[in-house]
């Protein structure tokens, strides 16, 4: 019985998650999000309505919301991270949700696709893909138009809007011979070719701090979520303490 | 009529008129359950506590839920994000769902290992076969509602499922749909029978489950009939009252499971990408099928039953046949003996093989196919299916040890 236990408990833990899909990817280094640091979130956020927001939506979230849990009163939000009209052409009402002010129709027309809403992205795709991903970019003249092409995601058809930070890089290739035995070309690393106004690691912080952000975005009560459930357990122990003893009372008289 | 009002007061008052007393004696005050139950027999009413707290968040969930194919995805969002505690409320409900599947594949295992579908009780393991299959339906026509990716791809694939029944496929497909892809008439429908239709085939049959039980009495660990031993009062020597032993005795299992939901809830909602899938975070897109389509890890175990076999009609119907030869445990199981303490270890060998393969095809079920894992996922269809097999043909004449007179 106890091995059978031991065997249905395992069913409980997750054994694996899912990978962004197979294939090498490179740049692929891991990041930790602290909750606590508000003034990163602060600088992602900047960021974000400076070189995301033009394309992307984040039309789940609210500019003043996104305010209140940064810790950004709303007449900074109002002029600092809100740059968009609404449809009578005045400016974005601090309470409006993060739309873009660009159709969908024009975004397919620019960039073949509709560039997707990044509410969620960071749940959907994970902080570590995105740090990768906006540094993955590197120079491929073969995209006409684009001049860029992704380790992460290949063929992406977002140019590379934060060249002017970043610079431009080239890929350094090794040969490697797969499982199957056939050999491919795989990027390795990354050489600069055209320096961009931060150097590689204020570049690497900037972008931390954007991922930051979009963890943030993707679920705002994520630090209540844990306070509240910190303070739910530490109850249901104290609750279970009681519930223990009761019982035990009651069934002193059942032999 | 005088002297059958017994109590005086408003509840003399009403037991003349509605047999209150009469339903509380019979099923708490006076229902005597065998007084060895153990750990396995928390999942039971763990179960009815899950049921009312997925009713209760539901209910919350649908003021502010739009089940418009336009609306879906973004009402969920500005449910987790606009509404006070929206988010607590979606996730005790997604939770849930999964925590129901939990309670109950522990609630049936229960029932295998101490033979509680065994005569007299085939009627309240057929009830709760019920309960299993409305719960499957209400779980997957649930899973439409937030619109996402896999909402969507899941939905797509399990009703393209039953494209493959001969001749009358491609219209049945048509007729769940309403449409010619998965579309706003199918989220209205599945919204329809989730929050409706559902529900209250559910709450019927559990409450004849209840009545089935509280009419035959309770088995247990020791598969012995209390019954047959009364006192000179009538009452089962080896029972005691469910109110109040077993009311504070799952109190403590219902904290303890609280405890650990409320862990999965507050700390960890997505459990790894098992109870909410990542790309779920993605609304549905009817031109973009992802990479890797997986149903919820709960229909996981079948889903890799359907896969296993190379033919898309012959999965099907191992498919549905996997869930379905479970309606017959009471007669394929020919043995006398109910518990597995007094079972031959053929049985305990049978019931390893089951858990084995059933966790198995659960696991598989969730990845992609490649040929080991179907090879794996074959190996666990018959194991499977063996379990059921095997247990026919031993259970005849089954070596089995001396079953005790009262409850150990």
């Amino acid at each position: 019985m106890r091995a059978i236990l031991i065997i249905v408990a395992g069913l409980l833990l997750p054994a694996v998650g899912w990978g962004a899909g197979g294939g090498h990817t490179y740049p692929d280094d891991r990041i930790e999000i602290d909750w606590d640091d508000k003034a990163a979130m602060q600088r992602g956020a900047r960021t974000f309505v400076n070189y995301c927001l033009s394309c992307h939506s984040a039309a789940y979230s609210r500019f003043n919301r996104v305010g209140q849990d940064l810790g950004i009163p709303d007449d900074v939000v109002r002029d600092n991270l809100i740059f968009t009209t609404d449809m009578n052409g005045e400016k974005t009402k601090v309470g409006a949700l993060m739309k873009t002010t660009m159709t969908p129709e024009y975004a397919e027309q620019a960039f073949g696709i509709t560039p997707p809403d990044l509410s969620l992205v960071a749940r959907s795709r994970g902080v570590n893909w995105l740090y990768n991903y906006m540094r993955g970019f590197y120079v491929d003249e073969s995209r006409e138009g684009l001049g860029v092409n992704n380790g992460v995601f290949a063929n992406v058809g977002m140019p590379h809007v934060l060249a002017e930070l970043q610079g431009l890089q080239a890929p350094q290739y090794k040969t490697v011979t797969d499982s199957h035995g056939n050999e491919q070309e795989v990027i390795v690393g990354f050489e600069l070719v055209k320096a961009g106004s931060m150097t590689p690691s204020e570049y690497d912080q900037t972008i931390h701090d954007l991922v930051a952000f979009l963890d943030y975005l993707a679920e705002p009560y994520k630090q209540t979520r844990k306070n509240v459930g910190t303070g739910v357990i530490i109850f249901l122990f104290v609750f279970l303490i009681l519930a223990y003893a009761l019982k035990r009372e009651y069934w002193k008289d059942v032999h | 009529m005088s002297e059958k009002q017994t109590g005086s007061g408003l509840l003399g008052w009403i037991d003349a008129r509605f047999p209150l007393t009469k339903m509380y004696e019979e099923h708490l005050g006076k229902y005597y359950a065998p007084k060895n139950f153990n750990f396995w027999y928390f999942f039971g009413s763990l179960a009815l506590l899950v049921l009312v707290l997925q009713i209760v968040t539901g209910i919350f969930l649908t003021m502010h839920y739009k089940p418009d194919g336009d609306l879906a995805f973004a009402s969920v969002e500005h449910i987790m994000r606009d509404v006070d505690w929206g988010w607590l409320i979606r996730y005790l409900h997604s939770t849930g769902a999964s925590a129901f599947f939990i309670v109950v594949y522990l609630h049936m295992f229960r029932a295998l290992i101490y033979g509680s579908y065994q005569k007299p009780r085939e009627l309240i393991w057929i009830f709760g076969m019920f309960i299993f299959l409305a719960l499957m339906a209400e779980a997957f026509m649930g899973y439409l509602l937030p619109w996402g990716q896999m909402s969507y791809w899941g939905a797509q694939v399990i009703i393209s499922l039953f494209g493959a029944i001969p001749f009358v496929g491609d219209e049945l497909t048509l007729w769940i749909r309403g449409d010619f892809v998965i579309s706003d008439a199918t989220l209205n429908r599945f919204f329809a029978l989730h929050v409706i239709a559902v529900p209250l085939v559910l709450l019927m049959l559990v409450v004849m489950h209840i009545i089935a039980l509280h009419e035959v009495g309770s088995n247990n660990p020791d598969g012995v009939e209390i019954k047959k031993n009364k006192d000179e009062n009538g009452i089962p020597l080896d029972g005691i009252p469910f109110h109040p032993y077993y009311t504070v005795k799952d109190i403590v299992g219902v904290v303890v499971f609280l405890i650990l939901f409320s862990v999965v809830v507050f700390f960890m909602p997505e459990m790894g990408g098992y109870f909410l899938e990542y790309a779920n975070f993605v609304p549905a897109d009817q031109f973009k099928t992802p990479e890797h389509i997986a149903p919820v890890w709960y229909f996981t175990p079948f889903y890799a039953i359907l896969r296993a076999i190379p033919d898309k009609l012959m999965g099907v119907i191992a498919m549905f046949a996997a869930i379905a030869v479970l309606f017959f445990m009471p007669w394929i199981d020919r043995g006398k003996v109910k518990s597995v303490r007094y079972r031959s270890g053929a049985f305990k060998l049978l019931l390893v093989m089951l858990v084995v393969s059933f966790i198995g095809l659960g696991y598989l079920g969730a990845l992609p196919a490649t040929e080991t894992r179907t090879l794996f996922a074959r190996l666990f269809s018959v194991g499977y299916f063996g379990f059921f097999v095997g247990l026919w043909w031993i259970s005849k004449n089954e070596k089995t040890r001396p079953v005790p007179e009262r409850v150990q």
